[in-house]
C-alpha cells in the first residue's frame, strides 16, 4: 500500500491504520466522536497528502480548463482565488469533483480525489493534446488541512510567517508563503486551512501543529463532519453515472457563457430540458440507530436511495444525504435492518462553523 | 493487542459472561469487539423479564462504523439492563468489562462457551 510522507507521525500518535484507495490511512486515533467534536470546537488537522495536486501551465491554460470543467474559471480573476467543480465525461457524468485555484496568468492548479487519481490523469492528458499547455502532477508535496474555530490562530502559532501573509486570507483563497501553498478551504464546514507543502518538510510541520494544540484527526471524522456540512463525497454522491444536475450539483454547472463549449455541457442541457428524475437531500432521523449508505428510501413521490449514511455527533442523530425524486418532501421511510423507520427530509448542510441548521 | 479479562467466559460472536455467584451472570461485549466496532453511539436492550433461546438475537450495538447483534449465548432470562448505556453507549468503547456491561441474566447452566485462554487463541488466529 502507499504511504503519505506523514505515515510514521501517524502510526506514532496511535492511528488506526486502514486501506483506502490503495493509501494506508488513519480511521482514527482512538475515537471518531472525540476528533470530530475537536474539529467543530477548536482545531483538528488531517493528512491529505493523498489527494493529488495537478499545476496546468501554459499559454493555453485558461481555454483548456473551460472545456474540462463544468464551472468557469473565467470567474478567478483575483490570485489565489480558488473554484470548486466537476468534470465531466461527454454524457455529463462526474470523473470527479475537484478545486482549481487561479495561481496568475497561464498557471492554475487543480487538486483531485485520491482514488481518482489515475483515471483522471489519464482523462485529463487526453483531453490536453490539441492545447499549448504543460500538464504537471506534483509528486514531491504533502498536504495538511488544519480546521476548526481556532485553527488559524493555532496555524499562526505553529509555522512561522504565515500570520503575515495569510491574517486577511478572505475564504476560498489561497497564498504562497515560502514554499508553502496556503489556502483557506476545508472539507468539514468549519474555518480552516489546506496547507500545500513540500514532502521533507511534513513531519516537521506536523510535529509544531501538534505542538500549537492541533490534534490529529482521521477518515472517521473527516466523514462525518464532511457529512454534516452537506458536502457531496466522489463515489457516494456522484459518479460518472450521475451527473452534476441530478446530484445537487447544478449551482457548480456555469452555463451563463453560451459559447463556452465545456465536456458534457450538450448532455446536460438534453437532460435539464427533459428533467432529471432524482435529486440530493438531507435526512435527518428522529428515532435511534444510524442511516448507512445504500437503505432504501420511500418518499411522497417515489422510491431512492440513501448515498452517505452516518451518526452526526454535533446532532445526536443520524444523518444522511440520499437520492430521490426531485419535489420529495416532509417526511420519509427507510429501510434500516428489515424495518421501515420515518425519517424527516431536510436541505443540507445540516452543522455549519458548529451551528445546527436543520 | 485487546484485553481478554482471565475471571470470565467467552463466545465465537465477541460476548463475554461472567458469574456472578448466585445463578446468576451478567453479559457484555469483549474488547477486541468493541475496538472493531468503534464509537458506541446507539444501544438496544431488551427489556426484564424477557427470555431468550440460545443463539436468539438479544441486543443490537451500533457504532458509527457498523451496526452488531448481540446474541443470546444460552437459553436464558433476562433479569436486569445496564440502563446507563441508554445515555452513554461510549461505556462500552471505555469500559467494557466493567460499567459497560449489557444485562444481567439467569440460567439454568452456561455450557459450551470458551474460557479465556481459548478466546484468546482465537483471536490470534483471526
Amino acid at each position: 500500500m502507499k504511504h503519505t510522507p506523514l505515515y510514521s507521525a501517524h502510526i506514532k500518535a496511535g492511528g488506526k491504520m486502514v486501506d483506502f484507495g490503495g493509501w494506508e490511512m488513519p480511521l482514527n486515533y482512538g475515537s471518531q466522536i472525540q476528533e470530530h467534536n475537536q474539529v467543530r470546537n477548536d482545531a483538528g488537522m488531517f493528512d491529505v497528502s493523498h489527494m493529488c495536486t495537478v499545476d496546468i501551465n501554459g499559454k493555453d491554460s485558461k481555454l483548456f480548463l473551460q472545456k474540462l470543467i463544468a464551472n468557469d474559471v473565467d470567474k478567478l480573476k483575483k490570485k489565489g482565488k480558488a473554484l470548486y467543480s466537476c468534470m465531466l465525461n461527454d454524457s455529463g457524468g462526474v470523473i470527479d469533483d475537484l478545486i482549481v485555484y487561479y495561481l496568475n496568468e497561464g498557471h492554475y492548479r487543480m487538486v483531485i480525489n485520491a482514488s481518482t487519481t489515475e483515471k483522471d490523469l489519464t482523462w485529463i492528458k487526453s483531453q490536453a493534446s490539441k492545447f499549448n499547455i504543460n500538464v504537471e502532477p506534483k509528486s514531491d508535496i504533502a498536504m495538511i488541512a488544519v480546521q476548526g474555530p481556532n485553527s488559524r490562530s493555532k496555524t499562526f502559532d505553529a509555522i512561522p510567517g504565515i500570520e503575515d501573509i495569510c491574517s486577511n486570507l478572505e475564504p476560498f483563497c489561497a497564498n504562497s508563503v515560502g514554499n508553502l501553498f496556503v489556502a483557506r478551504t476545508g472539507y468539514t464546514g468549519e474555518d480552516g486551512f489546506e496547507i500545500t507543502l513540500p514532502k521533507k518538510a511534513a513531519e516537521f510541520t506536523w510535529k509544531m501543529l501538534l505542538e500549537a494544540g492541533v490534534k490529529p484527526c482521521g477518515l472517521g471524522a473527516r466523514d462525518t463532519l464532511r457529512l454534516e456540512a452537506g458536502m457531496s463525497l466522489y463515489g457516494s454522491e456522484m459518479d460518472e453515472e450521475v451527473t452534476p444536475i441530478e446530484a445537487g450539483l447544478r449551482w457548480t454547472v456555469d452555463m451563463s457563457n453560451s459559447e463556452r463549449e465545456f465536456i458534457g455541457r450538450k448532455a446536460l442541457e438534453v437532460l435539464m430540458e427533459r428533467g432529471t428524475n432524482k435529486t440530493i437531500v438531507g435526512l435527518v432521523l428522529e428515532g435511534k440507530g444510524v442511516i448507512r449508505d445504500h437503505q432504501k428510501v420511500k418518499t411522497n413521490l417515489g422510491e431512492g436511495e440513501v448515498t452517505s449514511g452516518t451518526f452526526s455527533p454535533t446532532m445526536g442523530k443520524a444523518i444522511a444525504l440520499a437520492s430521490v425524486p426531485p419535489g420529495s418532501e416532509d417526511m420519509c421511510e427507510i429501510q434500516m435492518r428489515n424495518k421501515w423507520v420515518f425519517a424527516k427530509i431536510v436541505r443540507p448542510p445540516f452543522v455549519r462553523k458548529n451551528k445546527v441548521l436543520v | 493487542m485487546s484485553e481478554v479479562r482471565q475471571d470470565r467466559q467467552y463466545t465465537q460472536t465477541h460476548e463475554w459472561i461472567i458469574d456472578n455467584g448466585d445463578n446468576t451472570y451478567t453479559l457484555g461485549v469483549s474488547d477486541h469487539a468493541q475496538e472493531l466496532l468503534g464509537d458506541m453511539v446507539f444501544v438496544e436492550l431488551p427489556s426484564d423479564g424477557d427470555e431468550a433461546q440460545a443463539g436468539d438475537e438479544l441486543c443490537v450495538v451500533e457504532s458509527v462504523k457498523a451496526a452488531s447483534d448481540v446474541y443470546a449465548p444460552v437459553d436464558l432470562q433476562v433479569l436486569e439492563i445496564n440502563e446507563s448505556l441508554e445515555d452513554e453507549p461510549e461505556l462500552i468503547n471505555s469500559s467494557c468489562y466493567d460499567d459497560g456491561w449489557l444485562i444481567k441474566f439467569k440460567a439454568d447452566n452456561i455450557e459450551g462457551l470458551m474460557d479465556a485462554s481459548s478466546y484468546q487463541e482465537t483471536l490470534e488466529s483471526e
